[in-house]
């Protein structure tokens, strides 16, 4: 369950970045992205999966959450 | 010499690592790459920030020297006490040459030591109440003080003393900042760890402390520049073209910097970030809480300060961005001038970097403007953002070492046979033994400033003076004339 600082960048796409990995990703894919529902997987650029407890609105960006990760292992 | 290959670079990590028993090979095969620009992230060619193997010589520091050395200590109207036994303070003493304004003893403190003087008794009983004495000690000695920091050394926290307690009540009581933070060298592998704690102590102690205050008066035009240590005067340098392209710098972090300026950057509009390794932990916090945005920016050679020039201009109005192409023009004349004196003597010659966490990329901007090829560079503490950062700036199939060992770095050298090296006082004069020519990129070897317009002449004038000296025509490596000297020998008997 790690802490993912989550922010738009200046396209507007979500960047995602673990401190304690130093891992900085753009996300893909996000499972829900509209104004009432917001959450679920999330898809990064390496591959990597990761899970957000879907919420009934959009985080004010940039935020810190919990994320869970889905692909364990290498 | 020619520039190696691919094939050649990737066969020369190779040989270089023969020497190592299996266990360690494996690993430091792992921090050893040769650059491939096609690469979008550096964790698919190197790994980072590891601890390092024993048994190999490394130069990387601890967290303590990260968060005294390098984040705190700067700060100047603030005593930083070395909490734990002397030598740590002492033998690290002023070393780092952050410039600063002021009158040392009275309202700054910036190169003198203090420390609690760790003795058996302190380790068996605890230090907390010399602690306590000591800060009152220095409100009686030097009221003028702004604030106290507590850099514990690696005992405190082998003890457990409660120096947040302590701070807690020395805050009350003296009525300033007082920041405990646990900064204990054995925390993490390298300084990097020590400059997150730092941060961390800065968001925790110090940013919030005007929180609900509007008083300062702000403009639409405040930044505050992040990240730079005034070595040499760095800071200076860059603020002033920050200050001619029309912005205000309320803060500078941490050279020269004073505790009421980092009070006040929760205030600023934008936070331009120059060494991204130690800072980047607090730009994010305050983007986080405070929806300050940042950007990292480069004032090394005119080239990349003209490219962050307009990128940070970018992110204002037209005022500012006609101001940075005003600063760009006012100074084009002055820099031409400096390539044109020293590109024809700098030409094609071939440097080998290995520095902290910044310069490694940051510099090589710099040394192309004078028509000078970077071969080899790494790390002594980045991580994989920074290396991602640099695979782009360096050429392809250059080589890239990250904590590289004496040895390793020894044996690189001995085979690229690069004209210049640019790294550490600990590398200084074995390579110079070696025939070669070689600056201290840390120190700027007592020189400076080097960023901004008015470093980059200096920068260009000290390479051409290090490289092009005659000294180095009289230097013969031994090893290299054995053979004329054993004629010597036979002659003279």
């Amino acid at each position: 369950m790690p802490s993912v600082m989550l922010k738009k960048n200046a396209e507007g796409k979500l960047v995602f970045y673990v401190p304690k990995k130093d891992l900085e990703e753009v996300a893909e894919s996000i499972e829900f992205d509209n104004p009432d529902k917001w959450g679920g997987e999330v898809l990064l650029s390496d591959g990597s999966k990761y899970y957000f407890e879907p919420m009934n609105q959009q985080p004010d960006f940039p935020v810190t959450l919990r994320a869970k990760r889905l692909d364990l292992g290498e | 010499m020619a520039a190696l290959t691919r094939e050649e670079t990737e066969a020369l990590i190779q040989e270089v690592l023969e020497v190592y028993p299996e266990q360690a090979r494996k690993d430091r095969a792992k921090h050893l790459a040769v650059n491939d620009q096609s690469l979008e992230k550096s964790n698919k060619c190197i790994t980072s920030n590891r601890k390092s193997q024993p048994g190999v010589m490394t130069i990387r520091g601890c967290a303590y020297a990260g968060s005294k050395g390098v984040v705190w200590g700067p700060i100047k109207d603030m005593i930083h006490i070395s909490h734990g036994p002397v030598g740590c303070g002492q033998y690290s003493r002023a070393g780092r040459r952050n410039y600063y304004v002021g009158t040392t003893g009275v309202n700054t403190f910036g190169t003198m030591n203090f420390t609690s003087d760790f003795q058996e008794k302190d380790i068996v009983f605890g230090g907390d109440k010399k602690l306590a004495k000591i800060m009152h000690e220095i409100e009686e000695l030097f009221p003028l003080n702004k604030g106290i920091s507590i850099q514990s050394e690696c005992p405190i926290g082998l003890i457990g003393d409660d120096i947040e307690a302590v701070a807690k009540k020395a805050n009350k009581e003296i009525g300033k900042p007082v920041v405990p933070v646990r900064c204990e060298g054995f925390r993490g592998v390298s300084q990097s760890l020590g400059h997150h704690i730092a941060n961390d102590a800065i968001r925790d102690w110090v940013l919030e402390n005007r929180d609900g205050d509007e008083s300062f008066p702000t403009t639409p035009y405040d930044v505050a520049v992040i990240g730079d240590y005034n070595i040499g005067g760095d800071a200076w340098a860059s603020r002033t073209l920050l200050e001619e392209m029309g912005l205000r710098v309320v803060a500078q972090w941490s050279g020269d910097g004073t505790i009421a300026e980092m009070e006040k950057t929760p205030k600023v509009k934008l936070n331009l970030i120059h060494c991204y390794r130690s800072m980047n932990y607090i730009a994010r916090h305050m983007e986080e809480k405070y929806k300050i945005p940042w950007i990292e920016y480069n004032f090394f050679g005119p080239t990349k300060i003209a490219e962050s020039l307009r990128k940070i201009a970018a992110l204002f109005d037209a005022t500012i961005q006609a101001g940075a192409e005003k600063v760009i023009a006012k100074y084009q004349a002055e820099y031409d001038a400096v390539i044109a004196k020293y590109k024809p003597r700098l030409q094609g010659k071939r440097v080998m970097l290995y520095v902290g966490g910044l310069r490694p990329r940051h510099v090589i901007g710099a040394y192309e403007d004078l028509g000078m090829e970077v071969v080899g560079t790494g790390y002594e503490f980045g991580h994989n953002d920074d290396y991602d950062r640099t695979i782009k700036e360096m050429g392809n199939a250059t080589l890239i070492y990250d904590d590289v060992t004496g040895y390793e770095f020894e044996e690189f050298v001995k085979r690229v046979q690069p004209d210049l090296i640019g790294s550490g006082i600990k590398e200084k004069y074995i390579f110079q033994k070696m025939g070669i020519p070689f600056r201290q990129m840390h120190s700027w070897d007592y020189s400076g400033p080097y960023h901004g317009y008015d470093g980059f002449a200096i920068f260009a004038r000290d390479m051409d003076m290090t490289l092009n000296n005659p000294c180095w025509k009289q230097v013969k490596v031994p090893w290299k004339t054995a053979e004329s000297s054993n004629v010597a020998v036979a002659a003279s008997a």
